[in-house]
């Protein structure tokens, strides 16, 4: 093991400073609107808002009362609306709509919009149409990044995933671009670029422009050596496995929203649910987020018998030592107790839900499509699964690993599992086949002939040599994913006949209790460790390439404190899992390495699926 | 040095001195008299017309532009209407303002800018009478008509004319009238004989003068000083009032003893004046009224006219351009005859360092003595900025710099940056470029507006050296100009489209913040669109080339830049423009070459316009697409008949498609809802919509049997699943003996296991019991743990002979907590069996 060479990574930047600077832009825009005002939030901004500035702040600057957008007619009887959203189509109409309402009621208040990260031409086209172009005010607020914690940054933008890789869309690219800036001047310059993806490169592209067209501040020492950009569509295999580190877990089962969960009553044993911040400043899940489930009740049970030595040490003091453990250390007990019984009881829900045997042989299925064994074995557990109508979206899940590691389905399986999946959830569901299959993730293999048939009519116009080749570039036309071959290149399924200790990982595959390495991680791993991408062209090749590396700063490059440059910042367009972040802190603990992780939002196989129905519910 | 004060006129406490900037180089054929004649402030260049008046109607007059040293900028013939007045603006464009109340604007090149009109009622009224000021807000006119009327406007960049109130009993035309800044608001104030008015935007107010005397005598000629804070009136008793502008206070009043109106008034004072005074100037005669009363008289030769600027006056005659000031208090201090001041000595002691004379020395001493030799460097500093000819302020600051070799702790800034600015005045002072400025209005007007005047005056070259030399940043300095220099490029005539970008791009190559649409907006501006397209090719961003673009109805270029772009903002803005432009197939087959937009556009069709969606996927004949669009649509339809008509629309387009799967998957829907249909009209089920399992479940549910089988039958659905949801229901309903009939109907596709859970979901153990010998032989250990028979399970493990068999029933011993003695024993021979297969 190498712990021996391992070195200390180095701190992280402070991000609270991107908290700071999003509550005073917001602050400045309430006060454009002076005087009392009642606000309108998008949904999905509730809970990013909250973590920015909450409801005492907005009393503070004269926001009367807060609303949801619920696209319904409004009741707020105050004459200033201010409306805080995403630039979305369907709430500027809405808008519009009680805009015009007013009118027609001859009511006259003032209103002002705030789009946040920024306005698109489109929205404001829309409030020309519907000729209310002149009656409100608009404005930006640019709220990029959200620190969720100390090592992860959000964009809270979960439409990025479908908005670009399913529809083509690539209006949120300028943001990424925008997020990379913003980070890129408070704690650049960085020293290196890598990336790969199509998006990575124009969200990089896009983020040089800004720097060229922007003051240029040289000289700082950055805080971050260097940036990762990854596209969700390079690894979509990893997400689509369930998760089994802890803190994956509860977000599958949970869902932890903007780094908050609802824990229900199951979990609190008590009538009513609770709202949990999940952080590094909860000590308890700042041990256990990142460990193999099966190692977290075990510490758990420990660390609830440290807890009661802690407590029995009252027995046997004087009053003045019980005076300073009152003052001092009680405190701190309690609340450790407090969220020592809190992730107790949602190990416990969890367990039940998660030690079935159906779990289990969920996870064996998957393990089996990953290692790429009894493939057919799988296929009818699957068949089973869709069957018993066990779950719309997990059955979709499995279906998804499937094609995405053996290459599409054979066109009979294919054709009866779809049909199967029809029958039990609804045609309906005809388009979501069809979005899954756009991307990718959910495809038929090109029946054999075919390509044979072009291959030979190709063939015989040219010589062998090139026929060759063209062989080459039609198999990889045809599977655009080949994750076998990439498993087998990048050693991502360890051999199975060792036996894992997942309490001491000894790579990255802990994560999914052994079986597989995620692949997005790995390559991150790899590039670092190559300084690059040389050595890795097969590898980039079968990822359809898209690849590229460019250094930042020539000069701070040798300047740079050592620190700085083992500090990497990942940045995942569409969207990355918790388990891709507990590797990448496992990598980091390993080599010496800080990671933080920035992403487009917070994602697990749930989410990637519903992102892509399109099922009339 | 006695000569330096040969020109020199004391006045009251001050000296006041005349110095000559230029000789005219200019050949005026009449001098400058019956002429209009307008100079510009901060030695601003000169316009010259004969008045209409004194020409017979069929000549047409010249206009004529100079610079303050007279060399000619331009010169045409006069095409329009009668003149009355001429003047600047601050951006040193020339307006003429013509008796109709057109306003003509043309630059220093003499070609014509744009032209507006001071109101509709003037053109019949005419303009008698009109003046052109300058305020924070811009440059201003105002005019008064031949009733007597005024109109403003404050700034011609942002017109807005207004009208000013009439002047009750005014009978005929004031006698004299000017324009005031007060308060922020432009007022005018007009004198009717003894009486003054003041206009403002709403009202006339009738106001009287602090101690005039005497009382009725008649004001013939009012003055504004430059800052707008004095004024100064003439009466026909040839007395002279200076006030406060706010006509509260009054400075002075003095007796001149001339009665005849004077030909001009102008104050002249600078910043920190000593002794302001107004200048007065008659046909011969050019008198200095100091507000202390004392005055100083100049006998004219020529017709002269007085500009007045910040810190003085000037004179322009036909012959000679001339500065007259009052002497700033530093170059007093040294110069005058018998100074004692530092300054004074120091310029002296360097004088006799020069010679060798060891005077030097004591000079020097003498003023350290005093302690006075920072002083007496910074005086020499400060007075060499105040002067004007060059071997001067030489001497001048040779001295400083021999005073400050005795200084160790002065701050050299000062020191180096007049050294600067005088490098760069005595550049422009060249009378081949003839600005005259002084340093007092150079630091008043700033670096930035020097340039761009240099720029108006297309001086690209030195304007660009004085850049380079005040090292001013390259976006505000050699950018700016090279982009002026470029814009004025691109409109001239003659040079074909490729030199002309060779040219520019050339020139402008290096030069950062260059933007390349600003100059090819110029270039269309002046017909040339293909060198703007050239132009644009050079623009890096993206962003500033598309609009020009679409200006110039290039949408197909402007899509394919914004796409290049990345964005998705400025195609979209493309998209909305070319919807507009094109009528829709042009449109659609715009969009289809270009995916990006095309993505972007069927998005917004998606949330906006879901017919237009329709339209474009059948203008690309995507039949999938439209197929998908169909389905979706068709749950939007709440009446079945719409819905299933919609669906058949979607069939068709699958099998044009060739997509058979869906098609039959749409079909089967169809007939599903079919009879949906038919059930919930005879049993009032409640079935529409659900899926095929759904439908099925509810019918098993409430006992539908048969309708259940028929639908497993006809729509082939697979024994499994049926299997499943039949021994689901039958367990849900508790029905134990139908389900029991039901496992021996025939061999279960599903195994005996699922039999054996769904009891024990229902927890039934007896029931499951009864399935647990079915159970195929893998399955068996399972079987036996459901029912929690642990026995049993052990006993098929070790049969098995199945090492992680016996480990499930092992671990499941330990995890129930009983521990009896048999259970201890089976653990015994369970681990004696695990033994044995491991040995195998």
């Amino acid at each position: 093991m190498a712990h021996s060479i391992r070195r200390d990574s180095p701190e992280l930047p402070d991000f609270s400073l991107l908290k700071r600077l999003a509550k005073d832009q917001l602050i400045y825009l309430l006060e454009q609107l002076p005087g009392r005002k009642d606000l309108f939030i998008d949904a999905d901004l509730m809970s990013p808002l909250d973590r920015i500035a909450n409801v005492s702040t907005l009393k503070q600057h004269e926001v009367d009362k807060l609303y949801k957008v619920e696209y319904k007619p409004i009741v707020s009887t105050s004459d200033q609306l201010c409306f805080l959203i995403r630039p979305r189509l369907q709430s500027v109409k809405w808008i519009c709509d009680v805009v015009n309402a007013d009118k027609a009621a001859g009511k006259f208040r003032r209103y002002k919009l705030i789009f946040t990260p920024q306005k698109f031409y489109a929205c404001e086209n829309v409030l020309e149409e519907q000729g209310i172009f002149g009656d409100v005010t608009t404005d930006e607020w640019a709220f990029h990044l959200l620190p969720l914690d100390d090592d992860i940054i959000s964009l809270e933008l979960p439409e990025f995933f479908r908005d670009y890789f399913l529809e083509g869309n690539q209006r949120w690219v300028r943001t990424a671009g925008s997020a990379l800036h913003l980070l890129h001047s408070l704690f650049g310059p960085f020293c290196k670029v890598y990336g790969i993806g199509r998006c990575s490169k124009m969200a990089y592209e896009s983020w040089r422009e800004q720097v060229e067209e922007g003051e240029q501040n040289t000289g700082r020492d950055g805080e971050i050596g260097s940036v990762f950009l990854i596209d969700r569509d390079v690894d979509y295999v990893t997400p689509m496995c369930s998760q089994v580190v802890y803190e994956g877990l509860v977000d599958d089962i949970f869902r932890i929203k903007c780094g908050c969960v609802e824990f229900g009553p199951e979990v609190t044993s008590s009538d009513k649910s609770l709202k949990v911040m999940l952080n590094s400043q909860d000590k308890v899940f700042n041990q256990i987020r990142n460990e193999h489930f099966s190692n977290v009740f075990g510490f758990l049970s420990q660390k609830a018998k440290n807890l009661q030595t802690a407590y029995d040490k009252r027995s046997g003091m004087d009053i003045k030592q019980i005076k300073t453990f009152v003052s001092e250390e009680l405190k701190g007990l309690k609340q450790e107790h407090r969220l020592l019984s809190l992730h107790i009881g949602a190990s416990e829900s969890m367990m039940k839900k998660k030690t079935k045997q159906e779990f289990q042989e969920l996870l064996k299925t998957e393990h089996s499509l990953l290692e790429g064994f009894d493939i057919r074995e799988c296929i009818t557990f699957i068949e089973e699964h869709i069957n018993r109508q066990c779950s719309m979206i997990e059955s979709l899940r499995l279906l998804c690993l499937l094609s995405l590691t053996e290459n599409g389905l054979l066109s009979k399986d294919f054709k009866s599992m779809k049909a199967q999946y029809l029958q039990s959830y609804g045609v309906d569901h005809l388009p979501t086949f069809a979005n899954l299959k756009q991307l990718g993730v959910l495809v038929e293999q090109p029946t054999g002939e075919t390509l044979t048939a072009m291959e030979s009519k190709v063939g015989k116009l040219v010589n062998d040599r090139t026929a060759g080749k063209l062989t080459d570039a039609f198999s990889s036309l045809a599977k655009k994913s080949h994750f076998r071959a990439l498993s087998r290149r990048l050693n991502l399924v360890p051999k199975s006949d060792e036996e894992y200790d997942l309490r001491v990982p000894k790579d990255m595959a802990y994560i999914f209790s052994g079986a597989y390495v995620p692949l997005s991680c790995k390559l991150i791993e790899q590039v670092l460790e190559r300084d690059g991408w040389t050595g890795l062209e097969e590898v980039t090749r079968l990822l359809n390439g898209q690849e590229f590396a460019a250094s930042g700063c020539s000069e701070a490059d040798g300047k740079a404190r050592n620190d700085t440059r083992r500090t990497i910042l990942v940045m995942f367009l569409g969207g990355c899992t918790f388990s891709e972040i507990s590797a990448l802190r496992f990598l980091g603990k390993e080599k010496g390495y800080k990671f933080v992780i920035v992403t487009t939002a917070i994602t697990n196989s749930a989410r990637l699926i519903e992102a892509l129905l399109d099922n009339h519910a | 040095m006695a000569f330096i004060t040969a020109n020199w006129n004391p006045l009251g406490e001050a000296f006041y001195r005349k110095v000559e900037l230029y000789e005219m180089s200019w050949v005026l054929r009449d001098g400058l008299r019956d002429s209009l004649v307008a100079a510009a402030p901060y030695g601003g260049p000169i316009a010259v017309m004969k008045e209409s008046r004194c020409l017979s109607p069929s000549v047409r007059p010249q206009l004529e532009i100079y610079t303050a040293s007279g060399v000619t900028m331009a010169t045409f013939p006069w095409k329009s209407g009668p003149v009355v007045l001429l003047g600047w603006s601050v951006s040193e464009e020339l307006l003429c303002v013509q008796q109709d109340g057109a306003v003509l604007i043309y630059d220093l090149t003499g070609a014509f800018q744009r032209h507006f009109s001071m109101g509709q009622e003037v053109v019949q009224s005419h303009v008698s009478e009109a003046k052109i000021f300058h305020s924070p807000y811009g440059t201003g006119v105002a005019i008064m008509t031949g009733s007597s009327r005024f109109t403003l406007a404050t700034n011609i960049d942002d017109l807005k004319l207004r009208r000013l109130p009439e002047v009750p009993g005014l009978q005929g035309a004031p006698s004299c009238w000017a324009v005031l800044n007060q308060d922020r608001q432009t007022k005018v104030l007009l004198a009717n004989g003894p009486e003054l008015y003041l206009l403002d935007n709403t009202s006339c107010t009738s106001v009287v003068l602090p101690g005039v005397c005497p009382q009725d005598s008649v004001f013939v000629h009012i003055a504004v000083s430059f800052s707008y804070k004095y004024l100064a009136l003439f009466t026909d008793t040839g007395h002279l009032w200076t006030g406060h502008a706010h006509l509260q206070d009054k400075l002075s009043e003095v007796d001149t003893k001339i009665r005849s109106p004077p030909k001009q008034m102008v104050w002249c004072r600078r910043p920190q004046s000593q002794q302001p005074s107004v200048v007065v100037l008659w046909e011969q005669l050019l008198l200095v009224v100091a507000v202390g009363g004392d005055t100083v008289q100049y006998p004219l030769e020529e017709a002269c006219v007085c500009v007045g600027e910040l810190d003085g006056v000037r004179l322009l005659s036909p012959s000679r351009h001339e500065l007259l000031q009052e002497v700033p208090l530093v170059c007093e201090d040294i110069f005058k005859i018998a100074s004692m001041g530092p300054g004074a000595l120091l310029l002296e002691a360097h004088k006799e360092y020069q010679k060798s004379s060891q005077k030097a020395d004591e000079y020097l001493r003498e003023i350290k003595e005093q302690g006075m030799l920072g002083d007496a460097v910074r005086q020499c500093v400060e007075a060499a900025g105040h002067e004007q000819h060059t071997h001067t302020q030489k001497a001048l600051l040779r001295a400083a710099s021999f005073g400050k070799c005795f200084l160790t702790n002065l701050s050299p800034e000062a020191f180096v940056s007049v050294c600067r600015d005088l490098r760069v005045l005595n550049a422009v002072r060249d009378p081949s470029i003839g600005i005259p400025l002084t340093h007092t209005q150079y630091k008043q007007m700033t670096v930035q507006v020097l340039i761009d005047r240099l720029v108006y005056r297309r001086l690209y070259p030195l304007a660009i050296e004085v850049c380079r030399y005040l090292k001013t940043p390259e976006y505000q300095g050699v950018s700016r100009i090279l982009r002026h220099w470029a814009c004025s490029k691109v409109q001239q005539k003659g040079e074909s489209d490729e030199v002309m970008v060779r040219c520019i791009s050339g020139r402008l190559a290096d030069a950062p913040g260059i933007s390349y649409s600003h100059i090819a907006s110029k270039a269309y501006d002046s017909g040339r669109t293909e060198l703007a397209i050239k132009l644009l090719d050079y623009e890096a961003r993206s962003g500033e080339q598309v609009p020009l673009l679409l200006k110039m109805r290039r949408s197909q270029l402007a899509l394919s830049k914004a796409i290049e772009s990345g964005d998705t903002d400025l195609v979209y803005t493309v998209v909305s423009y070319v919807k507009n432009e094109m009528n829709r197939g042009d449109f659609f087959m715009t969009l289809r070459n270009q995916p990006v937009a095309l993505s972007l556009y069927r998005q917004f069709c998606k949330l906006q316009e879901q017919e237009t969606l329709k339209d474009l996927y059948n203008q690309d004949d995507d039949h999938q697409e439209l197929a998908n669009y169909y389905v979706s649509a068709s749950y939007r339809e709440k009446r079945l008949e719409a819905r299933l008509s919609v669906l058949q629309s979607a069939v068709d387009e699958y099998n044009k498609a060739k997509n058979e799967f869906s098609s039959k998957a749409t079909e089967e829907e169809m007939r599903l809802l079919r009879f949906q249909r038919k059930l919930d009209d005879e049993k009032g089920a409640g079935l529409l919509g659900l899926s095929l399992q759904a439908t099925m479940e509810a019918l098993l549910a409430s006992g539908l049997q048969k309708q259940a089988d028929h639908l497993y039958r006809d729509f082939r659905v697979s024994d499994k699943r049926y299997w499943w949801l039949k021994l689901r229901s039958l367990a849900k309903k508790e029905e134990w003996e139908e389900l029991e009939k039901f496992s021996k109907s025939k061999k279960s596709p599903v195994g005996y296991l699922p039999f054996v859970e769904v009891c024990m979901e229902r927890s039934n153990k007896n029931e499951a019991k009864k399935y647990v010998t079915k159970v195929t032989p893998e399955q068996r250990v399972r079987a036996h743990l459901a029912i929690e028979d642990v026995e049993g399970a052990a006993e098929a493990a070790i049969e098995r002979r199945s090492e992680a068999e016996i480990g499930a029933v092992i671990s499941h011993c330990c995890s129930s907590s009983s521990s009896s003695s048999s259970q201890r024993l089976l653990l015994d021979k369970l681990q004696r069996a695990l033994t044995t297969a491991n040995r195998k």
